[in-house]
């Protein structure tokens, strides 16, 4: 060992940088990670292929079915952002973590940078594997979409980027509430089942409820209308205004999170 | 060094630290004794910046530990409970600590093999018996080669060998020049490895002195200590304390 004196410490001083890289081995050297994301994108391509099969016509919306199953996808990607963050706290890592970067808004923007970026990438993987492998698989007499038709590339791209901004929602909700059976509840909670309810009673915000986001607004080569009926379905957003306010989700939760793990104790 | 100031926590309305002020300087093992519940683990969770203070302050090496540059480097802590995923190796655990602080990645097979992991480093660390764990938490602390180690509780969970390994490795330390701040409720343990001794009892400073001094008059440094606590003991068994006077 060195012998001990100021000079032993380098210049300059940790930032995101570093932090990034450490969130970066934390998560790849978990293998429920990659369980996990295999699993997220194998369910996503398997359901959207046996909706696929089932579809007897083109006149619907093919893409849309295609990304039918992106929706069940989209709650593991959820859990795993919860879990990055709630399992710090059930281990005790998150000691050791804050130890290393005590400047803890900058720890969540390192880990939410990491994970958005994997589950970004895992997404787009999911959304496109899900479309070409619907397309080889559909029904004689029903013509596959090519990315080419107008909506079909944003749709299947915006898609894939839904899967990051449930998962960095994940992640914030257990930042916020750190316990993970608690964490994973409010999810599963705000995402699903909140929109079933909303959606029977106030069809005006049915809209902004995350999980129709991803089915009416993302996922569609063209928002779902409901033509002159507007009192029995609401209109829902435009892909990139559903992208926005599903973003504004992932944001707020962050930030709330950050804030509050600067207050807490570790 | 480590300079506390008035150091001060509440916990609701139980006042866990209470305007503590001590310094532990370079050079020597300074052992941390107190009675359970006295504070010492919040004093050092004060001190790492893992709980706010309500009043008060505690400098690392000058510096508030939220301000240092590479805190890893600077100061390096085990603390009591694990702080480890029970599904992440020994390996990939200190190599995400070290890329924290840009620690040279050959450091962590040179801490792995000081603490004797080596063999298991690849293996998930929830398959590790408390002493193993105890050692990956000793060399999560050595990974910076930092200035000031701080170790709560070191030997919990330790054999003899590995008892008598932590008190030899911190006297090393501390021969290096290192500030070394070791928590214990073994007192027989503080006074072979400490040179010196900070007291606490219901989170107030009881003293702050050498082993030396604070045993002379006493025939053992246990007996010292029992002295100084008698009044500040949070739990204690009927009786317990009578048949040590």
């Amino acid at each position: 060992m060195t012998t001990t004196t100021e000079a032993r410490v380098p210049n300059g001083h940790y930032g995101l940088a570093q932090a990034a890289r450490m969130e970066w081995i934390k998560l790849r050297s978990l293998r429920s990670t990659w369980w996990t994301l295999l699993v997220t994108v194998a369910g996503t391509v398997g359901i959207g292929v046996a909706v696929g099969l089932n579809t007897r016509s083109a006149a619907g919306d093919v893409t849309n079915n295609a990304l039918a199953g992106v929706v069940p996808g989209l709650l593991l990607t959820g859990v795993l952002g919860v879990l990055t963050m709630t399992s710090e706290y059930t281990s005790g890592t998150i000691r050791a973590t804050v130890a290393a970067v005590p400047r803890r808004p900058l720890l969540l923007a390192a880990k939410a940078a990491v994970f958005g970026a994997v589950t970004l990438i895992v997404g787009e993987v999911a959304s496109f594997i899900a479309f070409f492998a619907v397309g080889a698989t559909l029904r004689d007499g029903v013509a596959a979409p090519t990315l080419g038709q107008p909506g079909v590339l944003r749709a299947v791209a915006v898609t894939g980027a839904g899967f990051c901004l449930i998962g960095l929602l994940g992640l914030g909700l257990g930042a916020i509430i750190r316990h993970s059976a608690a964490a994973v509840g409010v999810l599963v909670a705000g995402v699903y089942v909140a929109a079933q309810f909303i959606g029977f009673i106030a069809h005006g915000v049915a809209s902004y409820m995350p999980i129709l986001i991803v089915e009416n607004s993302l996922s569609t080569t063209k928002p779902v209308t409901c033509g002159t009926d507007g009192a029995a379905c609401p209109d829902f957003l435009s892909a990139w205004a559903g992208l926005g306010v599903l973003s504004l989700y992932a944001v707020i939760a962050l930030t709330v999170g950050g804030w509050l793990l600067a207050q807490r104790d570790a | 060094m480590i300079e506390a100031r008035h150091l001060t926590r509440r916990y609701g309305s139980t006042v866990a630290v209470d305007a503590l002020s001590f310094d532990v300087r370079p050079g020597s093992v300074t052992g941390f004794l107190g009675p359970n519940g006295s504070g010492k683990s919040t004093t050092m969770r004060l001190i790492l910046g893992l709980d706010r203070c309500d009043a008060g302050q505690v400098r690392v090496g000058g510096r508030r530990y939220r301000d240092l540059r590479w805190p890893l480097r600077e100061v390096g802590a085990l603390l009591e409970a694990r702080a480890f995923h029970p599904g992440r190796s020994a390996r990939s655990h200190l190599a995400a600590l070290a890329a924290s602080n840009a620690i040279p990645r050959a450091r962590v097979d040179e801490v792995l093999d000081l603490v004797g992991l080596t063999s298991a480093a690849g293996r998930r660390a929830g398959k590790f018996s408390l002493g193993m764990g105890q050692r990956l938490g000793v060399a999560a602390a050595l990974l910076g080669d930092p200035a000031v180690l701080l170790l709560d509780e070191p030997v919990n969970g330790l054999d003899p060998e590995g008892v008598r390994w932590i008190r030899d490795l911190l006297k090393s330390l501390a021969a290096q020049g290192r500030t070394v701040f070791v928590s214990s409720h073994l007192i027989s343990e503080m006074a072979l490895t400490a040179e010196r001794l900070v007291v606490i009892g219901r989170g107030r400073l009881l003293a702050d002195t050498t082993v030396a001094e604070l045993s002379a008059g006493s025939p053992s440094l246990e007996d010292a200590f029992f002295r100084l606590t008698s009044e500040a003991v949070e739990y204690q068994g009927n009786q317990a304390k009578e048949t040590a006077s």
